[in-house]
């Protein structure tokens, strides 16, 4: 307990490294899937089948396989670079790897509210004469977004998980620390376990309880 | 039998054809509709009404034949027919209204995303068209709070608010509690008697006395008749039209 108490500035600090990948990998795979399912409902068949590949592969890689791509074939090989500093730009190139892989499952549950819209809301919206983008944009995609606030909310919680990952490129978020926390308080690894649990829990469990209520206060009522 | 004035047809549809599938839903189909006039469609379901109307702003296409409006073939996609189906105004069965947008937004999101309306215009504009259809106290409820007739009159609410040159009614009344029929047919025969250009796909025999130009009788995909609704009431010259005229007037 008090090797917990003792490092709680490291841990707090690896915590907060957490939220910042966490939320900057929630609002580009927002964004970045949005996309995605736009381009998977849109009627030229070109966009349908590079968003279909996109999501297949994505989705069934796994995400530490997507996070040393970015780490090194990005960073290292293709030498993309965000920042000289070596620590913000794999912070980056992880962030990078988190949305692109996130953004797979965001694009699937919007196409699945999507699907729940009724056909007779994107009808009703062409016959005013908006144009395809329009309709996704102003009818179609804002209501789909309320139906699926649940499940999004249950793909941020695992990417709030999946951060760990990170540390697979040297990024210092929480499990890392943890990890070099056993080595110099080998006798307090069990408290130290226990801490960064709770702290998980700590992220998440409010999160769930936040889009619970979200998706209770957005419904729509038809 | 038709107001034919100076002015050129504004829907013309010739030799118009459509399958689904195996299914030959609209065969050979030649109709002229004239600026003001009220045209309404009868005839036994499946019969290819609905088809036909929703061919008119290319939320059906078609495999054969040619549809102008206002002197123009309808365009097949992209911001030209965007442009053809802001001028001509739908009514659906299930109503359709915005589900996510209060009454005003459903009748003001129109006018300004498509026309360039700014926002208090539009506002002001649509509170005048739910005011005329008796709905102005209600604009700032959702849709589902309202009844069927209510949301029904908001639905030609916001049709009118495009300022169509026509607007088309696909069965406006079929999902309606009998009470609230008569309600929305009221909004519908004012809207003739102003001359607003109509297409009615209706199995109200009343309303077709009433307020249309001309009857149109569909069967099997083909139009199998078309009159005054004087003389296709009272004295029908096929014997398909005296059928299903004898099967639904009877009671």
């Amino acid at each position: 307990m008090q090797a917990l108490l003792d490092e709680l500035p490291v841990i707090l600090q690896a915590f907060w490294l957490t939220i910042r990948l966490t939320l900057a990998s929630a609002v580009l795979a927002l964004v970045f899937g949005t996309i995605l399912a736009a381009m998977r409902v849109s009627p030229l068949p070109v966009l349908r089948g590079i968003g279909t590949v996109y999501v297949n592969t994505l989705r069934n890689t796994p995400l530490t396989l997507v996070i040393v791509f970015c780490g090194l074939g990005l960073g290292l090989v293709l030498d993309v670079s965000f920042s000289t500093s070596l620590s913000t730009n794999y912070l980056w190139l992880s962030i990078i790897g988190l949305s692109a892989y996130t953004a797979a499952f965001v694009c699937e549950a919007l196409r699945a509210g999507i699907n729940t819209v009724p056909v007779g809301q994107a009808e009703a919206a062409r016959a005013i004469g908006l144009t395809f983008f329009q309709n996704l944009r102003l009818i179609v995609l804002p209501q789909a977004l309320r139906t699926v606030i649940a499940p999004l909310g249950s793909i941020l919680i695992a990417l709030t998980k999946n951060t760990t990952i990170a540390a697979a490129i040297g990024v210092g978020e929480a499990s890392l620390t943890m990890k070099t926390l056993f080595e110099s308080h080998g006798d307090a690894v069990v408290p130290i376990f226990l801490g960064f649990a709770f702290g998980f829990l700590i992220l998440t469990l409010p999160t769930g309880l936040l889009f619970t209520w979200l998706s209770r206060r957005l419904a729509v009522i038809r | 039998m038709t107001k034919n004035g100076d002015a050129a047809p504004l829907v013309v549809l010739t030799d118009v054809n459509k399958h689904f599938g195996g299914l030959h839903v609209l065969r050979d189909i030649n109709l002229t509709i004239s600026r003001g006039e009220v045209v309404v469609v009868i005839g036994p379901s499946g019969g290819g009404k609905s088809t036909l109307c929703r061919t008119i702003n290319r939320l059906e296409t078609i495999d054969g034949g040619t549809i102008t409006f206002d002197g123009r073939p309808i365009a097949s996609e992209g911001r030209a027919l965007a442009r053809l189906r802001s001028e001509v105004g739908m009514v659906f069965q299930s109503f359709n209204l915005f589900a996510h947008k209060t009454i005003l937004e459903n009748v003001t999101l129109g006018p300004v995303k498509v026309r360039g309306l700014s926002k208090p215009a539009a506002a002001r504009r649509g509170m005048e068209l739910l005011e005329r259809v008796g709905i102005g106290t209600q604009a700032s409820k959702y849709p589902a709070q309202l009844s069927g007739g209510q949301q029904q009159r908001v639905a030609i609410a916001r049709a009118l608010a495009m300022d169509p040159k026509m607007i088309l009614f696909d069965e406006p009344t079929s999902a309606l509690d009998p009470e609230m029929v008569q309600e929305v047919l009221d909004v519908m025969v004012g809207l003739a008697g102003e001359g607003m250009t109509m297409m009615v796909v209706t199995h109200e025999m009343g309303f077709a006395r009433r307020a249309a130009d001309r009857v149109v009788f569909m069967a099997d995909g083909r139009i199998i008749e078309e009159n005054t609704p004087d003389e296709f009431f009272t004295a029908p010259r096929t014997d398909r039209a005296r059928d299903f005229l004898s099967k639904i007037l009877t009671h």
